[in-house]
């Protein structure tokens, strides 16, 4: 049985930006174990025979042409933004990449 | 910023001692009229936060739908870069937090590209081949654009804040992806440039990108790691982003080279890292070191479904490619009739094209070539544009050269005429009428001028009647400045010969 440990989950939070109590974590090792145990059980039952899928519908090649459709405007755009300047999104300087 | 002065090795030591090896992400936007996932426009330059939809901003609830003829422009890069095309692909997400991103996520492609194992020669200067293995090509979405605020610089370091325009967020990107480059030695910088060149000429020749570096419409990272000389085992690479003109791509390659080598050779590591190329100073410092963030938990986008391709699709595609930017080469070359090195300097003049148009107008390979290497080019050169840039049309020099092949004008005088062409005054045959240009074809006006000429220089009149043929020119000279330079040259040089009644 895969071990999904808590250190795991730590990882994954940390990843995911999650902020996670002590026990939340403790909590969490233990779902996702059964969650990867589930998954495992499902693979044992699918043969060779069974392509993998990427999604649930059975659909391939939805396309759209490349018209140009409605945009917002730039008040619309910014309307949600916790702050703007200049027309544009303000956001705090995160040290990253340039 | 803090400058950082790595220690480097000479170049020459460097490939005495390692074997460089390179491998390059370069990617390429593309120029759909819409975005990759939504209707929003893909244009450049426009009022910030304007051409972005909801999908584009990642707000709760949309959906995205795949533009088609993104897809199609993939394909193509694909069938031009030799590789194979994915009968089936999906979409991934490639999960991460920074501003530029708005959904947390870049929709990319992770283990299923478009397209796949792919090869493309590339010809060096001297005419060297190397053949470049492609690993893969991939669709994506370009991110949108961050400027730092509050620092001294407008980088990121001091900066208080960033402000965000989406506009570029969502345009469809085709990553290409090298396998790692070997045996490329000391000409490793020279091909890394030549590389980015020739994805750059394929692009634009398919029709798919404008290739505009200087509007990041490419742009390459490039990796590079040293193994000592004989060693199979690939040393560790640094990752130089966004090197975004081919004269960098080249430096930078050189200098990290150049770095990993001062590093190795003094018994140190070098640390898998993202670089930043600095085009003031040619050098790179330390960017990111690889970590946790790098786990970017891909899983294939949900909101999206497969795409799927069939030989007729992709036999349409190809069927639309226009021939490829070497054989092109290969074939005008030969039809012109020109050297190695004549073709060279046209291409790197940037003439091509409007050689191919000049000629097809009607002008002999040579003489098209006379003109657009000559006074068109040393024109341009003055202005500071493009050859192609300054208003010269094929059938221009068609006109022009006509006046001199009729003997109406010659070529000192056609330079003149192209002057005031250019100048505005009107055509080829009304600026020899406006500025009364035309040669002097009567024979009264300039036996004149050779009596005048002949009698100025009477000791090189003697030396001509005595034999000496090639004094000839003196006079001839004596001529063309008494009319102004509007004289045949041939013309003067024959009555010159007949007045001192000296066989030709």
């Amino acid at each position: 049985m895969p071990e999904i440990t808590r250190e795991d989950v730590a990882h994954l939070a940390r990843l995911a930006h999650i902020d996670m109590s002590a026990e939340e974590l403790d909590r969490m090792a233990g779902e996702l174990a059964v969650i990867v145990d589930s998954v495992k059980a499902v693979s044992e039952a699918a043969g060779d025979d069974v392509p993998a899928t990427s999604h649930p519908i059975p659909l391939s090649n939805v396309y759209r042409d490349d018209v140009i459709g409605e945009t917002l405007s730039n008040d619309e755009a910014l309307s949600g933004a916790p702050d703007n300047a200049d027309g544009r999104f303000k956001v705090p300087a995160i040290l990253d990449e340039e | 910023m803090t400058a950082e002065t790595a220690e480097i090795l000479s170049f020459e030591e460097a490939m005495e001692k390692f074997d460089p090896v390179l491998g390059f992400e370069v990617h390429v936007e593309l120029n759909t009229r819409t975005k990759m996932f939504s209707s929003a426009p893909n244009a450049f330059g426009d009022t910030p936060n304007t051409n972005v939809t909801p999908v584009d901003l990642g707000l709760p609830g949309v959906l995205p739908v795949i533009n088609r003829v993104a897809v199609e422009s993939s394909i193509k890069i694909g069938l031009a870069l030799n590789c194979k095309i994915a009968e089936r692909c999906h979409f991934a997400r490639k999960n991460y937090f920074y501003p530029d991103t708005p959904k947390n996520f870049q929709t990319s492609q992770y283990d299923e590209p478009i397209a796949y194992d792919g090869s493309i020669d590339i010809e060096l200067a001297d005419g060297t081949v190397f053949t470049i293995e492609i690993e893969r090509a991939h669709m994506e979405e370009d991110a949108g654009k961050l400027t730092h605020m509050g620092g001294s610089t407008g980088r990121i370091q001091g900066a208080e804040f960033s402000l965000v325009d989406y506009n570029r967020a969502g345009v469809p990107l085709v990553e290409i992806v090298t396998k790692p480059i070997v045996g490329a030695g000391e000409r490793a910088p020279e091909l890394a440039k030549a590389y980015v060149a020739a994805i750059r000429e394929i692009v634009k020749n398919l029709g798919v990108s404008d290739a505009r570096m200087e509007r990041g419409n490419v742009r390459c990272d490039a990796n590079v790691s040293l193994k000592p000389k004989g060693q199979e085992k690939f040393g560790t690479r640094t990752e130089t982003k966004n090197v975004n003109s081919l004269r960098a791509v080249e430096h930078a390659v050189r200098y990290e080279i150049q770095r990993h080598a001062a590093v190795l050779d003094a018994g140190g590591t070098i640390t898998q890292e993202t670089r930043h190329w600095h085009e003031d100073t040619r050098s790179t410092t330390a960017g990111r070191p690889k970590s946790d963030a790098d786990d970017y938990r891909y899983f294939p986008e949900p909101d999206l479904v497969p795409v799927v391709t069939d030989d007729a699709w992709i036999e349409k595609l190809r069927s639309e490619l226009p021939e490829p930017p070497a054989a092109r080469r290969k074939r005008l070359q030969a039809d012109w009739g020109y050297s190695d090195a004549e073709f060279r300097d046209v291409v790197n003049a940037g003439v091509m094209d409007s050689i191919e148009e000049t000629v097809a107008a009607g002008v002999k390979p040579a003489t098209a070539r006379k003109w657009w290497m000559g006074e068109i080019s040393r024109r341009a050169k003055v202005a500071d544009l493009e050859p192609a840039e300054l208003g010269v049309t094929p059938a221009l020099i068609v006109e022009l050269q006509g006046l001199i092949d009729s003997g109406k004008i010659n070529d000192k005088l056609s330079r003149e005429v192209l002057d005031g062409v250019l100048a505005g005054e009107g055509t080829p045959t009304e600026v020899v009428a406006q500025r009364g240009l035309e040669v002097v074809s009567d024979d009264g006006a300039l036996l004149e001028a050779i009596d005048g000429a002949l009698a100025a220089q009477p000791d090189v009149a003697d030396k001509i009647r005595g034999g000496k043929l090639q004094a000839v020119g003196a006079i001839v000279g004596g001529v063309m400045k008494a009319t102004r330079g509007q004289a045949d040259a041939g013309r003067v040089r024959q009555l010159i010969l007949e007045r001192l009644g000296v066989e030709g």
